[in-house]
């Protein structure tokens, strides 16, 4: 088990790349600490399985350095990094049994054969596994391979990191629950460092302690769950997570006062910096509610979600989302919508760009 | 309730008619010159299964049935390897694909008895570019129209320029089917290329390979052409495989009766050959 550092790190499949759009990464600095629940998370397309290759050593990056515990393994093969990976499709040896398959990784590295069966027998009692130990691993549902590759990575014992490639892909939606379940006890048990990537929040949120949001190979927010979801470090976490996202609307900024539709927006506070760059207020419709004064709107859509409903209201030609328990207004109503001031920010140019009331008070 | 219905069988009947006209009567001819002697004049008189105990006893059959299964089983042993080797060393990606595969296909693109005509003037040991070469350049004595040796050493070779591309050709096309997730993660899993080998890439390429020797055994135990094109069977018999002595006595001696009975024989023998090998190999896959 490990700390993992990343260091100054760039990646692009260009040999010669010229401008920052070739790189798929863009200069990552990030720690991992030893024993951490990780989630990276991101659109498709946004460097996350780049980044998990550069870290089992599949990958070598055009610039900058991983370190193990502070050991530079920058230049290492995957074999020698003490790593587990497991693959969005289930990788299994399809002519070994399921022991033989748990048994490989230990074998190719000249474990003698009384520990090799006192490991596997241990892993695939974690895995609950053990019955079908003696069967030929290709008759295997998915969700039982999954299971076995992950066994893989797990029966070494030194192992540093067990890195997850959005392992729920072709798992029945209601076997997904009950091994990402299974996942967070392995976690528990094992203590080792696991990072997960993902594009679906819910995996993300549930699973990791800390949850490393990616967009177009860039680290946008690091936070846990809670972070991530109350204060977006920037539009696109606030846009990527949550459902329905948070509202992102136009404003202008005159005298430190933000303005929408030419009504003033009180935020949570002082606006930092100033001058130009494209600004927005970006506010989660959890925090909007329905009042007698306010912000006037008319509203255009209402979906029934079960618990409550989600509104669509228009200030001016301004669509804003807001939740509301109980009985929603009937469309065409005239409402007046209140902010919650200590959820409501500022961004620039995509970035946050007031202060924490908490944390400057 | 299912009503029963016979009016399907009509429209079996197009394909009953097609397969008798094109391999059933053909074949009863067979089956019934097999069994009858003839002197010409269209007449024959009854031999019963005389022809096919006379032949199971007899050296020249046998001797002809060694020879093609020496040839069958030493292009299988020599091509197959190959093929896999070759297929291996290919490259997966990049310009130089699409110009191995064309390569890979040439030969196979050139009819049989090109082939034999070919290789019977490049071995040629007085005008021939590889037998001038051996013979009169590097001095080592070649001679395939004399030497049983060197006439089995160019059928084998021959056959292996001909055909190792149909193995090479199917194992990459399997080669190329496997994802890059198992190659990397038998690299985390510390696995050598000899265990990637044995237990990534011959069971994908298992059911292509399959295929592969299949049709190069029938091929193989069938081949008439070239072989007779190259060395007419010869220096003596030592090149008379199957095929070739068939049509010695079917065409040459014009003894139609045990011609027929061999290649009835010879037929029953590529079938069960063929079931048993596919039977083997698909076994597993039942469970």
């Amino acid at each position: 088990m490990a700390k993992i550092t990343l260091s100054h790190l760039r990646h692009s499949y260009y040999p010669n790349p010229k401008g920052p759009d070739d790189y798929a990464l863009k200069e990552i600095d990030l720690d991992w600490e030893d024993g951490g629940a990780y989630a990276l998370l991101g659109p498709s397309g946004c460097g996350k399985s780049t980044l998990l290759n550069i870290i089992s050593g599949l990958l070598t990056p055009s610039e900058g350095t991983i370190l193990f515990d502070g050991n530079d393994v920058t230049g290492l093969p995957p074999d020698q990094r003490n790593i587990a990976q497991i693959f969005q499709f289930p990788v299994i040896y399809d002519t070994m049994t399921v022991f033989n398959n748990l048994a490989f990784p230990l074998r190719n590295r000249g474990v003698d054969e009384g520990t090799v069966r006192a490991r596997v027998n241990e892993i695939a009692d974690m895995l609950e596994v053990t019955d079908m130990l003696e069967t030929h691993a290709s008759g295997l549902s998915p969700d039982n391979k999954q299971k076995i590759s992950m066994g893989r990575g797990l029966v070494r014992e030194d192992v540093n990191v067990v890195m997850f490639d959005e392992p729920l892909t072709v798992i029945d939606p209601h076997l997904k629950w009950k091994l990402r379940s299974k996942l967070k006890e392995l976690h528990q048990k094992v203590r080792a460092t696991m990072i997960y990537v993902t594009h679906d929040q819910t995996e993300a949120l549930t699973f990791a302690d800390q949850v490393v949001v990616m967009q177009e190979g860039e680290i946008v927010q690091i936070g846990t769950p809670v972070e991530l979801f109350e204060r977006p470090a920037h539009t696109f976490v606030g846009h990527f997570i949550g459902s329905p996202g948070m509202n992102v609307l136009p404003c202008t900024v005159k005298d430190g006062v933000a303005l929408m539709n030419g009504e003033p927006v009180s935020l949570e506070g002082a606006i930092d910096g100033s001058g130009g760059g494209l600004t927005q207020i970006g506010i989660r419709p959890e925090y909007i509610s329905l009042g007698s004064s306010g912000l006037a709107a008319t509203i255009r859509k209402v979906s029934d979600i079960g618990r409550h409903s989600v509104v669509e209201a228009m200030v001016g030609d301004i669509p804003i989302k807001a939740i509301v328990e109980g009985e929603p207004p009937a469309r065409g109503t005239s409402v007046h919508l209140v902010f919650d001031e200590s959820k409501t920010r500022l961004y620039r140019d995509g970035w946050i760009a007031t202060k924490a009331e908490g944390n400057s008070a | 309730m299912k009503t029963l219905n016979h009016k399907g069988w009509y429209f079996v009947l197009p394909v009953v008619l097609l397969v008798a006209f094109n391999a059933l009567i053909p074949m009863m001819t067979v089956v019934n010159y097999s069994v009858q002697e003839t002197f010409g004049n269209n007449l024959f008189f009854w031999e019963g299964l005389g022809w096919f105990e006379k032949l199971l006893h007899s050296d020249r059959f046998h001797a002809a049935l060694g020879r093609q299964f020496m040839f069958t089983g030493l292009i299988l042993l020599i091509e197959v390897p190959l093929g896999i080797g070759i297929a291996l060393a290919m490259p997966r990606t990049g310009f130089w694909v699409p110009v191995c595969l064309v390569t890979m296909a040439l030969p196979m693109l050139i009819p049989w008895n090109v082939v034999g005509a070919m290789w019977n003037i490049f071995t040629l040991p007085d005008i021939g570019l590889l037998g001038y070469l051996m013979n009169t350049t590097l001095g080592i004595s070649y001679d395939m129209t004399q030497n049983p040796f060197a006439a089995w050493a160019t059928i084998i070779t021959m056959d292996v320029w001909h055909w190792t591309s149909l193995v090479v050709l199917l194992s990459y096309a399997g080669l190329v089917s496997i994802p890059d997730a198992y190659y990397q993660a038998a690299k985390i899993d510390g696995a050598s290329s000899w265990a990637v080998f044995r237990f990534i890439q011959l069971p994908k390429m298992k059911q292509v390979l399959t295929i592969a020797i299949l049709l190069r055994f029938m091929d193989s135990f069938n081949i008439y052409t070239e072989v007779f094109v190259l060395t007419g069977g010869g220096p003596g018999n030592s090149t008379t495989l199957l095929s070739i002595d068939l049509v010695k006595i079917a065409l040459g001696q014009f003894d139609l009766g045990p011609a027929a009975a061999m290649s009835l024989i010879y037929f029953a023998i590529t079938l069960l050959v063929s079931w048993l090998f596919y039977t083997l190999m698909t076994k597993d896959d039942q469970k």
